[in-house]
This record gives C-alpha cells, sequence and structure tokens, in this order.
C-alpha cells in the first residue's frame, strides 16, 4: 500500500513541494524566522537500531542551548547528522531558513559556520599550539589560498587574544600532543573561537576538567552565547544547571522534554528515565 | 624583511609569514643538501672533463653517470616523502610516475634516432617497422620537439596522479587500501607496456638512443650535463618541496596524515589537498624519471615493476621520513650500497633488501636522521 | 572433510582394479593359445585363407585383435623367414624391433633379411578396415565400443557407417546409441536423395559435434535441393546458438574455478587482514611454501602420486602455518596497529623467503604432477566438458570455505578470534590471551595460504614468484568483497573470476587484468566497504 500512502501525502493540502522550497547549498544563514537550526523528522537508524527517532529540535539564534539524555539517546548522532558525518534515513535538517545541510558535505557546513568540539578531544598532535589555532581559522580554505597565505598583524593578534583567552598563551610553541587532557579540551575550544562559527556545537566540553577550568568554562560559553549560537552535550548535571537556560531532553532518539532546568526536573518522564535513577 | 609587528617572544613568529620567505630557516639538512649539490655541479664536472684520465683525482664517466643515477633516485624519494612523509599517503605506486616521465623522455630520443635506426626509416621508431607499423601512432606525435617532451615529462605523471588521486582521494581510499590501490596501478601499467600493441616497443621498451638536444649521448660531456642536470633537479626539486611544506598548506597537509576527519571538521576539503600534493610529486617522480634515462640509455616496462616502487619506500624509510633531506639521502645511499652488494654477492642482495624493510620498520623507524639527531640529543 | 573425496575415489579405483582385473587373468591362457593360431593363420599362402584368418581373429573378440588387425593394414605385420612367425615389426636403424602380437612383449630385433612382410591385396585391406570397426562396434566391453564409434564419428567410413544401422537397435548405453545416430546421419547427409538428407538432418537435430556443424553448413551453402538448405540453414543458426550458450557455460565454468582460485588465495587474506587487520605482504609467499611443500612432498614418495597429495594438504597447511606463526612472533606482533609499518617490514619478509626459495630450490620453475584421478574431464556435450583438475579446486575451494566458517562460527578458539578482534581490552579482561589468539589466527591465515598453494600446484608450475602474482589479486577480492567477511570473500572471488574470464576472449588476458582492476576502483568509489559492508556505528567512525 506504498501507493496509497504517497499519492495521500502528495494530496496533502498543506503539502509543499520540494520544487517551490527554497533550494541552496550556500550563501547567507537566513535567520529571520527566530531559529538557525531546524532539525525535523530526523530518522536515523544503523542495522535496524534506531539511533534518532523522528527527532524534531529548532535552535534559537543566540540560544545557549543544552541538550541531555542518557546513554545511546542519540545526541551524539544528531550532532553527526549536523555536522554531515551521518546522512539520515528520514527528515529535514536546515540551517537557517535556506540551507538544506542534507544537501552539504561536512566541509562546506564546516565553512558555512558550524563548528563541532568533539567528545573525545581531537587536535593534531604534531603541531604546535598557534599552529592549530593558525588551521583553524575562518578565512578561505582552497589550495592555492593555503599555499600561498600569509600572517598578517589582525590575524597574529587574534591568535594571540584566543591563546589568552583559552590559558594557553605560555604553551603557544608547545606541540599540542603533548598538552594534558584538559589543555587539549581548551585548544579544542580556542579552536572553535577561531573558525567563529554562527553555531557552535560542544561535545562534553568538562570532561576531564577541575573545578576552576569547570567554572572558566562555563562562563566562557555564557559569554559566547548571544554572538553565537551554542548547543552543549553535556553529563555534568551540576554543569548544566549552572549554565543552563533551556534545556531539551532526548531519549531513544527523540525529545522527551524541553524547557527551564527547573520544568524538566519535575518533568515526571524525565524522572522515571534519566534523573531519577 | 618585514616590520616586526608582533610583540617579541610571540607563539605566533613560528608561523612562517609567507612560504618563500627564509625557506630553508632551522634546515640544516637541506643547507647540506644544497651545498653538497652545488660542490658536486663544481667539482665533479672538473675532476672528469679537466682531469687527465690517468690522475688519481680523475673521475670516470661511469662513476659520473652513476651517481647521475643515485641523484634520481633521490629524487624519486623526494618525491615519494613529501606525499608518505608530510600526507601519510604510503604510494606503492611512484615507479608508475617514474617510468612515465622516463618514457616520454625515451620517446624524444627515440624520435631524434631519425634514420640511423636498423632500418633507416625516417620516422618510425625500429620496433614499429618490424611490427610492420605504417605511420606513427598520434600519441607519438610532437615528441620530436624538445620542448613537447620537456612539457610531457611532467604532464602525463602530473594526470595519471591527478585521476588517480582524485578517484582515490574523493571516495576516502585511505591507508593501506590506497597503498594497494597505487601498486595496483602500477602493476597493471607494466602488463600493459608488455604488450607490444600499445606502440612503447613491448618487452624491449625504448633504447639505442643515439643523441640529445643534437650531442651525443655517450659523450662524456653530455653525460656530465646529465649529471649536472640531475644536481640541479635534485635542488631545484627541494627548494619546491620545502616551500610546500613551510607554507599554511604544508601545515594543513600535515594535519591531513595526523587527524584527517579532524580536517575536515574544520572545513578543509582534504581530498583536494591530497590530491594537490599527490599531483606535485607524481611530476617531480616523472621529472627523476627523465633524467634517469638519457643516463642509462633504455626505458622498458620492468621500470614499472611493483618491486621498484616499493623499493623507492624503503629508501625514504631509511634515509628518515618526513625530513625531505634524509629521504633524499636514502634514495641515494642505499643505491649505493645496491651497487657495492651486487657487484660482490649478487645473491645477497634481495636478503639484505628485505632485512632492511624488516630493521627499518622494527628498529630505527625514524631513519638514519632519527639516528643522527638522537646521537646529536644524547 | 577435505579428505574423504580423492579418499573416496581412490577405494573405488582400487576395487574396480580387483572386480575386473581377476576374471581376466583366469581367462587368458586358453584365449591366447586360440588368438596365436589364428595370427599365424594370417600368413597363408592364398588370399582367401588370410582372409578367413582376419575374420577369425575379428571374430575372436581377443583384447588385441584390432592391434593386429591395424598392423596388418598399415603394413607393420610381418614374419620370420625361418619359422614363419607372425610378429609386429617396427623399423629400426638398419632392421626391425619387433613384438610379439599375441602378448604385446618384446621380441628382439631381425634385420632386414630375416623378416618379410605379410602382403594383402586392396579387398582385404577393405574388409579388415571394416572388421576393425565393427569389432570395436560389436566388443562387448561398452568403452571399447565407445571408442569405436567415437574413431567413426572423426573417421567416418560409409561402409561401417551402414552397419551402425542394425547395431544401433541392440546398443544398451544410451550415450552410445547417441553417438551412433550421429555417425548414421552424419553418412546419410551424403546420401543422392534429398528426402534421405532431410530425414538425416532431422535424425542430427540436438547435436553440437564439431563435424555436425561442419556438414550442416556445407548443406546450408551448397546443397542442390532448395528444402535441405533452409532446413539445414535453420539447424545451422540453433546449433551455433547453443553452441554460444554452452560457450557461455564453459566460461563460467573456467571463470568459477580461476575465482576458486582467487578466493583460496584470499581467504587467509580475509582472515589476517579481514579479522586481525594486519596487512600481509608476505601472504603470497605462503602460498608459494604450501606449493612448494606439494612439491617436495612429492619428491619424498615418487612412487604414490596418487596419495602425494593427501599428505600435501595436511603438510602444507602446517608449514606455511608455522612460517605464520613465526613471522607474526618475530615481527608482526610488535607492529599492531600501524598498518603501514606491518606492509614494508612483511613486504621484506616477501623478499627474504622468496630469495629463500631460489636458494635452497632454483630459481626456475617445478613441475608438479597431477595425480591420475584428477586428469581426464567429465564430457557434457560435443561443446561443453568440465575438466576434472578445475573440478576439484572448486570443490576444495568450497570445503575450506566451509571449514573456515565452521571453524569461526562454532568452535571457542572462534569466538575468542571474533572477541579480540572487535575489543582487544575487552577480551583481554575477560581472560583471553590476545597474544596467543593472534598467533593462532594468523597461523591460520597463513596455513590456508598453504591449502592455497596446494591447489594452485595443480595448476600451473611452482616457482619463487608464484605467489607475488596473487598478492594484488587477492587484496582486491577481500577489498571487493567487504573486509572482515567470508561470505564477501567467496562472492567477491568467484565474481572477479567469472569476470575476468569473459573478459579475457574480447581483450586478451593482460587487458583483462588491467579492466577488472580499473573496474574495482571504479567501484570502491560507489560501494567503499565492498559488496557486504559491516554496517553500524562502529563502521562510519572508521
Amino acid at each position: 500500500m506504498q501507493w496509497l500512502d504517497d499519492t495521500r501525502a502528495f494530496m496533502r493540502r498543506d503539502q509543499v513541494f520540494d520544487i517551490v522550497r527554497p533550494v541552496a547549498s550556500s550563501g547567507r544563514v537566513d535567520t529571520r524566522h527566530g531559529p538557525i537550526l531546524y532539525l525535523e523528522d530526523v530518522t536515523v537508524s544503523f542495522d535496524g537500531f534506531r539511533a534518532l527517532d523522528a527527532l524534531t529540535l529548532y535552535i534559537d539564534d543566540g540560544e545557549l542551548r543544552c541538550i541531555i539524555g542518557p546513554n545511546g539517546a542519540g545526541k551524539s548522532t544528531m550532532m553527526d547528522v549536523i555536522t554531515g558525518r551521518t546522512r539520515p534515513d528520514n527528515g529535514g535538517a536546515w540551517f537557517g531558513q535556506r540551507l538544506d545541510l542534507l544537501r552539504m558535505d561536512e566541509t562546506e557546513i564546516a565553512q558555512a559556520g558550524i563548528g563541532r568540539k568533539f567528545q573525545k578531544p581531537t587536535v593534531f598532535p604534531r603541531h604546535r599550539v598557534v599552529e592549530n589555532l593558525e588551521l583553524a581559522m575562518a578565512g578561505p580554505r582552497g589550495v592555492w589560498s593555503a599555499l600561498t597565505a600569509r600572517l598578517d598583524r589582525s590575524t597574529r593578534e587574534r591568535i594571540d587574544e584566543v591563546l589568552e583567552e583559552i590559558g594557553l598563551a605560555d604553551q603557544g610553541r608547545a606541540l599540542a600532543g603533548q598538552l594534558s587532557h584538559g589543555q587539549k579540551q581548551w585548544l579544542e575550544i580556542g579552536m572553535l573561537l577561531m573558525q567563529n562559527p554562527r553555531v557552535l556545537l560542544v561535545d562534553e566540553p568538562v570532561a576531564g576538567m577541575t573545578h576552576q577550568e569547570m567554572d572558566r568554562t562555563a562562563e566562557l560559553l555564557t559569554r559566547l552565547a548571544g554572538r553565537h549560537s551554542v548547543v552543549v552535550v553535556e553529563h555534568d548535571m551540576e554543569f548544566v544547571r549552572s549554565i543552563a537556560r533551556k534545556v531539551t531532553v532526548l531519549h531513544q532518539g527523540s525529545v522527551l522534554a524541553e524547557g527551564s532546568m527547573e520544568e524538566v526536573q519535575s518533568d515526571p518522564r524525565v524522572i522515571e528515565v534519566y534523573l531519577g535513577e | 624583511m618585514t616590520v616586526k609587528m608582533t610583540p617579541s617572544g610571540s607563539a605566533t613568529d613560528l608561523i612562517p609569514l609567507a612560504a618563500h620567505r627564509r625557506i630553508l630557516h632551522g634546515d640544516l639538512g637541506g643547507k647540506i643538501l644544497l651545498g653538497l649539490m652545488a660542490a658536486l655541479i663544481v667539482v665533479v664536472p672538473i675532476l672528469n672533463l679537466a682531469v687527465p684520465s690517468d690522475s688519481p683525482m680523475h673521475i670516470s664517466t661511469y662513476a659520473v653517470t652513476l651517481m647521475g643515477r643515485y641523484l634520481c633516485f633521490a629524487l624519486l624519494a623526494l618525491s615519494l616523502d613529501l606525499v608518505w612523509g608530510y600526507c601519510g599517503i604510503l604510494s606503492l605506486g611512484h615507479g608508475a610516475f617514474f617510468a612515465l616521465g622516463g618514457y616520454a623522455m625515451g620517446m624524444y630520443l627515440m624520435r631524434q634516432i631519425g634514420d640511423r635506426g636498423v632500418y633507416g626509416d625516417p620516422v618510425l621508431p625500429d620496433f614499429m617497422v618490424f611490427l610492420g607499423w605504417e605511420e606513427l601512432p598520434w600519441y607519438w606525435l610532437g615528441f620530436d620537439q624538445f620542448w613537447f617532451a620537456a612539457l610531457m615529462v611532467l604532464a602525463v605523471p602530473g594526470t595519471l596522479g591527478f585521476v588517480f588521486g582524485w578517484l582515490a582521494f574523493r571516495s576516502r581510499v585511505t591507508g593501506v587500501y590506497l597503498s594497494i590501490i597505487s601498486q595496483a596501478m602500477t602493476y597493471a601499467l607494466m602488463l600493459a607496456f608488455f604488450r607490444n600493441e600499445m606502440g612503447f616497443g613491448g618487452n624491449n621498451g625504448l633504447t639505442d638512443f643515439k643523441d640529445i638536444l643534437g650531442f651525443s649521448i655517450s659523450a662524456p660531456s653530455t653525460r656530465v650535463a646529465l649529471f649536472v642536470a640531475s644536481a640541479l633537479a635534485l635542488a631545484l626539486s627541494y627548494l619546491i618541496c620545502r616551500a610546500i611544506v613551510r607554507s599554511r598548506l604544508g601545515r594543513v597537509v600535515t594535519a591531513v596524515r595526523d587527524a584527517e576527519p579532524r580536517t575536515r571538521s574544520i572545513g578543509y576539503r582534504t581530498d583536494r589537498y591530497k590530491v594537490w600534493v599527490w599531483t606535485v610529486s607524481a611530476m617531480l617522480a616523472g621529472l627523476a624519471g627523465a633524467l634517469y634515462v638519457p643516463q642509462v640509455g633504455i626505458i622498458n616496462p620492468s621500470e614499472f615493476s611493483p618491486l621498484n616502487s616499493i623499493e623507492a619506500v624503503v629508501w625514504v624509510a631509511v634515509g628518515g621520513r618526513g625530513t625531505l633531506f634524509g629521504a633524499a639521502l636514502g634514495g641515494a645511499l642505499v643505491n649505493y650500497a645496491q651497487t657495492l652488494l651486487t657487484a660482490w654477492l649478487a645473491e645477497l642482495w634481495l636478503f639484505v633488501l628485505g632485512g632492511l624493510f624488516v630493521a627499518v620498520t622494527l628498529f630505527f623507524p625514524r631513519g638514519l636522521v632519527g639516528l643522527l639527531r638522537r646521537r646529536e640529543g644524547s | 572433510m577435505r579428505i574423504n573425496v580423492g579418499y573416496w575415489r581412490f577405494i573405488g579405483m582400487i576395487l574396480a582394479t580387483l572386480l575386473i582385473g581377476a576374471p581376466a587373468l583366469a581367462q587368458q591362457p586358453d584365449a591366447d593359445a586360440e588368438f596365436a593360431e589364428q595370427v599365424a593363420a594370417l600368413n597363408a599362402r592364398s588370399f582367401d585363407e588370410k582372409a578367413a584368418a582376419a575374420q577369425a581373429i575379428a571374430d575372436s573378440g581377443h583384447p588385441r585383435a584390432s592391434t593386429v588387425l591395424q598392423a596388418l593394414i598399415d603394413s607393420r605385420l610381418y614374419f620370420r623367414v625361418s619359422g614363419g612367425d607372425v610378429v609386429l615389426a617396427e623399423p629400426t636403424d638398419g632392421g626391425f624391433a619387433l613384438t610379439d602380437p599375441v602378448t604385446g612383449k618384446e621380441a628382439g630385433t631381425a634385420t632386414q633379411y630375416e623378416v618379410r612382410r605379410v602382403v594383402i591385396n586392396n579387398a582385404i585391406r577393405g574388409q579388415v578396415r571394416d572388421l576393425i570397426a565393427r569389432a570395436g562396434l560389436t566388443s562387448a566391453d561398452a568403452e571399447v565400443r565407445r571408442d569405436a564409434v567415437r574413431q567413426l564419428l572423426s573417421n567416418p567410413d560409409p561402409a561401417v557407417a551402414e552397419q551402425v544401422a542394425t547395431l544401433i537397435k541392440d546398443e544398451p548405453k544410451a550415450d552410445i546409441r547417441r553417438d551412433m545416430a550421429l555417425v548414421l546421419g552424419l553418412s546419410r547427409l551424403g546420401s543422392g536423395d534429398p528426402a534421405e538428407r532431410l530425414r538425416a538432418l532431422d535424425a542430427l537435430r540436438g547435436s553440437l559435434a564439431d563435424r555436425v556443424r561442419n556438414q550442416v553448413r556445407e548443406l546450408a551453402a551448397n546443397d542442390p535441393d532448395e528444402r535441405v538448405r533452409q532446413q539445414a540453414g535453420a539447424m545451422l543458426s540453433n546449433i551455433e546458438d547453443k553452441r554460444q550458450l554452452w560457450g557461455l557455460a564453459e566460461q563460467v565454468f573456467f571463470g568459477l574455478s580461476m575465482g576458486s582460485v582467487l578466493m583460496l588465495a584470499a581467504f587467509g587474506l580475509a582472515i589476517t587482514f579481514g579479522v586481525m587487520g594486519v596487512i600481509n605482504m608476505a601472504h603470497g609467499e605462503l602460498i608459494m611454501i604450501g606449493a612448494y611443500t606439494t612439491y617436495v612432498v612429492q619428491l619424498l614418495m615418487p612412487n604414490h602420486i596418487d596419495y602425494s597429495i593427501m599428505v600435501a594438504i595436511p603438510a602444507a597447511f602446517l608449514v606455511a602455518g608455522a612460517f605464520g606463526v613465526a613471522i607474526e612472533r618475530g615481527v608482526i606482533r610488535f607492529l599492531y596497529g600501524r598498518p603501514l609499518e606491518t606492509l614494508l617490514a612483511t613486504f621484506g619478509l616477501s623478499l627474504i623467503l622468496q630469495q629463500l626459495v631460489r636458494t635452497v630450490f632454483s630459481p626456475l620453475n617445478r613441475q608438479v604432477s597431477s595425480p591420475a584421478w584428477m586428469s581426464g574431464s567429465i564430457e557434457v556435450n560435443a561443446a561443453f566438458s568440465l575438466t576434472l583438475n578445475r573440478l576439484y579446486v572448486i570443490a576444495f575451494a568450497l570445503l575450506v570455505f566451509f571449514a573456515l566458517l565452521a571453524i569461526f562460527k562454532r568452535t571457542t578458539l572462534g569466538l575468542r578470534v571474533r572477541a579480540v578482534s572487535q575489543n582487544r581490552a575487552m577480551a583481554r579482561a575477560v581472560g583471553v590471551s590476545s597474544s596467543r589468539i593472534d598467533s593462532l589466527t594468523f597461523g591460520l591465515g597463513a596455513g590456508v595460504a598453504g591449502l592455497a598453494g596446494v591447489a594452485l600446484s595443480q595448476l600451473t608450475n611452482v616457482g619463487p614468484n608464484l605467489g607475488q602474482g596473487y598478492i594484488v589479486d587477492s587484496f582486491l577480492v577481500v577489498v571487493f568483497g567487504g573486509v572482515g567477511n567470508l561470505w564477501g570473500t567467496l562472492v567477491g572471488g568467484l565474481s572477479l573470476g567469472v569476470l575476468n574470464k569473459f573478459l579475457e576472449p574480447q581483450t586478451g588476458a593482460v587487458l583483462a587484468k588491467v579492466l577488472v582492476l580499473v573496474f574495482i576502483i571504479l567501484f570502491i568509489q560507489k560501494r567503499p566497504q565492498g559488496l557486504f559492508p559491516q554496517r553500524g556505528r562502529a563502521a562510519s567512525e572508521g
């Protein structure tokens, strides 16, 4: 009865046909309607296991959003879909009104302004800290421009500034592979800052950090919100509580609850699957 | 120099302003290599041409040619190090680019024979007359001009490198898979070039060259000139490679080597970078082959043999991967050792070569340069 | 399991010899005496007597009857001047080498003055020719009859062919009857009566034999009768179509057999590379070691070629396996997680092994002879026959496949191997000795490579470079089929083999290989994970 369903879908009166959708895989991000990220009905399955199940999620421009959920709730898969690493089986993902993320590849998405910090810190271990920052710096990414690239005054200053900000001013010459785990986390955040993206996806930023470092991270992320949209996936509830304005709870690949930390914490379903254990 | 723009002691000083500035800065090995090349260019012609042959200082033309060959191998090793040492692509098929460059040069040399061949045909090379061909295949046209052949020496390996790289890197064939496929590439080319119908002389390849640019190819002065050309090519290629690895492109490429997915995730099209470096490397390998052929006087399909390509890998590993000058050193040294050993005990050479593979990977992963540096450090 | 195929066949052979051979031995003396008299009678004075003697010989049904008669018409039958015994004589330098016509044993030599030829005329010659054919056709031994009919098919003789018309009714064997009908049909195609020719065409319908095709083609082009030409034309295109179809089947068969060699070569790699992630460039040399083991085993038991392969199979497995374990312990275990270094080190090993074989044996190729029961072929029809050694290789490859499948799915070793390959740390934590498992797995992969060597030694000569050609191919099979998947290796190997064989006639062997390479490179563009990708998050992160 597939054809029947298809026909029915086709006859739907509120149907928006692909041909009239604005098609773009480049250009400016259009956020006039508020949200900067649209995930609609996104489904991803691996060998029958549904990592994301009709997930629908909107992130507003300049918002700081925390996403929590038990292991296997689909948090990392969601980030993979947004950054183009995983193609969903179904659904749509838009960056602003006009950029269809599903039609863009990983590099296009990164260049369009979505930056990501990975769960496991990955820096370039055999490059110096400054070189890591230089590589992440926003700008042309072409081969020829890289061959002829020069480092002008403003970018040098920008690198120095970020070095200060992430507290690695003294480690600038060190090889990134020699940094401690926490320092690598900072370096990665620094690389995100150099990228200067519209949306920052931050996966477990405080894992392996001391309390002081956590506080600094919290401060940094809240400061970034407003200029950037920040999406934080985190397990550490204390940290989430310290920064969260709006929290989304994922469970089994779809949104279980959304709201302020207090609302979410008092939601009986959330207590059952996550907080209550 | 530019005016100092950042506060003194800033770490950003470490990043070169631009690739072409201070290209040999902090590169002791490179300076030695270039110095050595300069010395060879001056000394060898004098010792060969000006010093009488009964003098102990005299270098025989045979030795000059032999050294010229080592320089070609050093250049091949250099090109391989650019992709392997800096981009992490282990090519087991660089011999193919070398051989293609060699064939392009060989075709020019064949056309130069003119009517002095056995069959005396003014246009067709001997093997074509022998096969009963009526006219020159289209892809042999133009090779009577040196400039055209010189262009093809770079263009043919470059094009193959580009197409191969584009296909392989775009679909993210990496690591061991890429190595195997590159080996398959050179293997396939070897099989193809063995066929007479290909029009490259089949089994026997191209040989019996007479002269190059109007000079007799066996004359000592021509030999010396070829040697000097090889030394110049090596020096120039070294500077090119060095400029590449010192540029931001070089840093992107090493980032690809160490963490390709991460490089992609900050917005670099890593496949394009890899194709670019791969193509440049292929052209350098082609140049090495083109200089090699007039010095040995023959090019045949066995140059495509997978063993040749993988031997080149071991030169790089012995010299020191990711150092450029170390690779060049390895290319020359291992071949010198081979010349010595095969003269002494031919059977032993393959044992030694096989042992080198194992020893270098197990005990000296950083090669000779690594050993020297460790001694220096301790 | 592996051994059974050859083993039962071997037992069968012995039984057959005993059953058939024994009664024959008992009968011999009597029959020989009578036969000797008949042969002696060939040296009679008159042609009539000679003709009668020839008739008697033909009727005797003695196993050497046709040999003697053939010698008679070939002028190789002589008699001694002194004594008048009839002998078979082959001219040599300055005389003749003699053979006893009855026993077939050597009977010394003679000068040209000591023997004289048994003279016959043309009438006897014709009669004897018929007799030979008829003797064959009427022999009690089905094998002899089959040969005689085949003989007639390739050397038609109109006179004998007419006898076939009567014999065909009593022939018990269906396949011989079929061949007889062909002989009959072919001879009647030459008939002067167009209706007869048409009937003959009808009778030949369905045959694909070369001779039939040639004759029918001849008729289709030149027959004076329009209807005959038309029917022959229709039949010709039918025959061509069918032959093409069977030609296709033959290509598939060749492809499958080539594919099974590829598959065998690739299984070991599927284990070491697919399961352990170790790239072993010395894999080809392990195959070569297996082949040389077969060669050595054969040297050690020169009088038992038929069994030697049964010894060679386990021996090759063990020898190659031992080399594998040594390689793993000595080199590879220091290089886990560094695939490119492993590749280089094992390449060095492959050079050393090759040179070792060159030093120990010789750089020249060695011939390994196949056991008798592996030669020959099963003929399906005139256009298509299955050679036995290829069939055995296919069967052997499948056996190895199922054995491996069983090892991985059913044994604790398999369980542990899978555990280690999926999560080394976790496996160690639950008490699996991962380093021991690594050795065993690698040894298993190497042993299977040795088995591939045994199979290869039956198809080609054995030389130091034997394995080299297979390393790239087997990697392609593994990559094509999907890494870490034995079924993928099976399908990958077979399909690449068939593809190769289908390309070969159009393009030549070399170009076919090149095209297959290009095909795989393009294929990996579309499906980087091979035919049977391992799906899931783990795979996509890799």
